[in-house]
């Protein structure tokens, strides 16, 4: 079952009661649909999904010791393995550390819009999109809940230039192929102001992030 | 804090008036923060006086609350916008006044960064203090710093970043400095929301400012303890 956005920005998921055999993914509440249908397509019916709130990006330095408390979480619940599915999300190294003093790994990489571009790609392309405001799916579909609202904006459209005033456009890093978002993301670059691109990248290095986790 | 009763701010004696000044501050009320600073003005009070205990001070309240989670990102902007326009009236009356100065920073964002709204804040902050800031803007290689710092004399080097992937660039400023024999020359302060104190030592930085009313008492510690040094120099 797709979990609801909403509870996906403000609340997470929790996971079901553990089984024997299988690994808990402690992930942002922004990467459960990819992470869901990439199970779904895979068949990777050893991986279980627990999510925190994606709101959490608004407030990062909460990032890491909400990630330790669903690790004590899922080994008081008897998991055995745990993969982390947070890049570092402007935790500055603090999460690595969480994981490093909790014995786990995450997904590699700075921000999840890094990882579906594929990490390479997106450190290549660094220096000709310092103005690019990025939106992954879960973004587009959200951009009202955690950017808009989110910052402020609906309350004081005045504060637009102080966020963005030094981008120059909003690229869109699609992870499926639907109309229906690019128009959302394309209203979300009209009501910022900036130009608009688009780029299909699947679900990039995500995808076999997950596909090197085996059954515990 | 907002009361829907009208307040006349001329009205209102000294005390009152600059508590409704930190209220409107928090409130972000630029207009009622313009006229609450020309009231005071034309009571006589001195220019540096109004900065620090009616805008300074209420900008201290907007920070701690945003640090303790009670205030958002919105509200602190929309409070530094009231407190900037106070200050626009202030800055010409600070200088014909000779307001004391602690101190000249140099401030930017990173190369590859373009984020500045923490170091506009800290500007703002650090300016309220009576520090001179020369603002270099966003996406600064490592030579705007060194070559601005050592043209304008100044004694702190700022640096921000919000980006895990433009961080690193504050080590390649530091190691710069180090290599060219100027490191001792400038207090470094670095900030930015992913950064923290582990990191800031790790690249050298003098010290990690969480955010902007730490800059601040953290500029102010270490001009005074680099003052302390060069007198005992002197002395020595």
């Amino acid at each position: 079952m797709i979990p609801d956005d909403e509870a996906l920005v403000h609340e997470g998921i929790e996971a079901a009661t553990a089984r024997p055999g299988r690994v808990r993914l402690i992930a942002c509440g922004a990467l459960a649909r990819e992470i869901l249908a990439l199970i779904r397509l895979n068949g990777w019916e050893h991986l279980e999904l627990s999510c925190l709130p994606a709101l959490l990006h608004n407030r990062p330095d909460r990032i890491p010791e909400a990630v330790r408390m669903r690790i004590h979480a899922a080994r008081a619940e008897g998991v055995a393995r745990i993969f982390v599915v947070y890049a570092d999300c402007g935790t500055g190294g603090l999460l690595d550390t969480v994981c490093a003093e909790e014995g786990v790994e995450r997904v590699p990489g700075p921000h999840c819009y890094a990882f579906f571009d594929g990490l390479e790609t997106f450190d290549a392309r660094a220096g000709d999109e310092i103005g690019a405001f990025y939106l992954t799916d879960f973004l587009a579909r959200q951009f009202d809940a955690l950017v808009w609202r989110g910052l402020g904006l609906d309350r004081h459209p005045e504060l637009r230039e102080a966020y963005f005033g030094h981008y120059d456009r909003v690229v869109h890093l699609a992870q499926t192929e639907d109309p229906a978002l690019t128009a959302a993301a394309r209203a979300a670059a009209e009501r910022l102001g900036l130009a608009f691109e688009r780029r299909f990248t699947g679900y990039g290095d995500l995808a076999a992030a997950l596909a090197g986790l085996r059954p515990g | 804090m907002a009361d829907d009763d009208e307040i006349i701010l001329s009205e209102l004696p000294d005390d009152e008036l600059v508590a409704q000044m930190h209220d409107d501050l928090y409130d972000g009320l630029k207009e009622e923060i313009e006229e609450g600073v020309n009231i005071l003005l034309e009571r006589g009070w001195e220019p540096y006086r109004v900065l620090t205990e009616a805008l300074v001070a209420g900008m201290k309240i907007v920070g701690d609350d945003f640090r303790d989670g009670i205030l958002f990102v919105p509200e602190v902007l929309l409070a530094a916008n009231a407190m900037k326009a106070g200050m626009a009236i202030l800055k010409p009356l600070l200088a014909e006044t000779g307001a004391p100065r602690v101190g000249k920073m140099v401030v930017g964002t990173v190369k590859g960064d373009i984020h500045d709204i923490g170091k506009n804040l800290v500007g703002m902050m650090m300016e309220g203090a009576g520090f001179e800031i020369v603002d270099l803007g966003i996406n600064n290689p490592v030579e705007n710093y060194l070559e601005t710092a050592k043209k304008e004399e100044a004694d702190i080097i700022g640096m921000s970043a919000l980006l895990t992937t433009t961080m690193p660039y504050m080590k390649v400023v530091i190691d710069t400095m180090i290599e060219q024999g100027i490191r001792e020359d400038y207090i470094v302060l670095v900030g930015g929301a992913p950064l923290n104190e582990d990191f800031a030592r790790a690249i050298g930085a003098d010290a990690y400012c969480r955010d902007a009313a730490v800059a601040v008492e953290t500029a102010k510690e270490l001009m005074a303890r680099k003052h302390n040094l060069l007198a005992a120099a002197a002395k020595g």
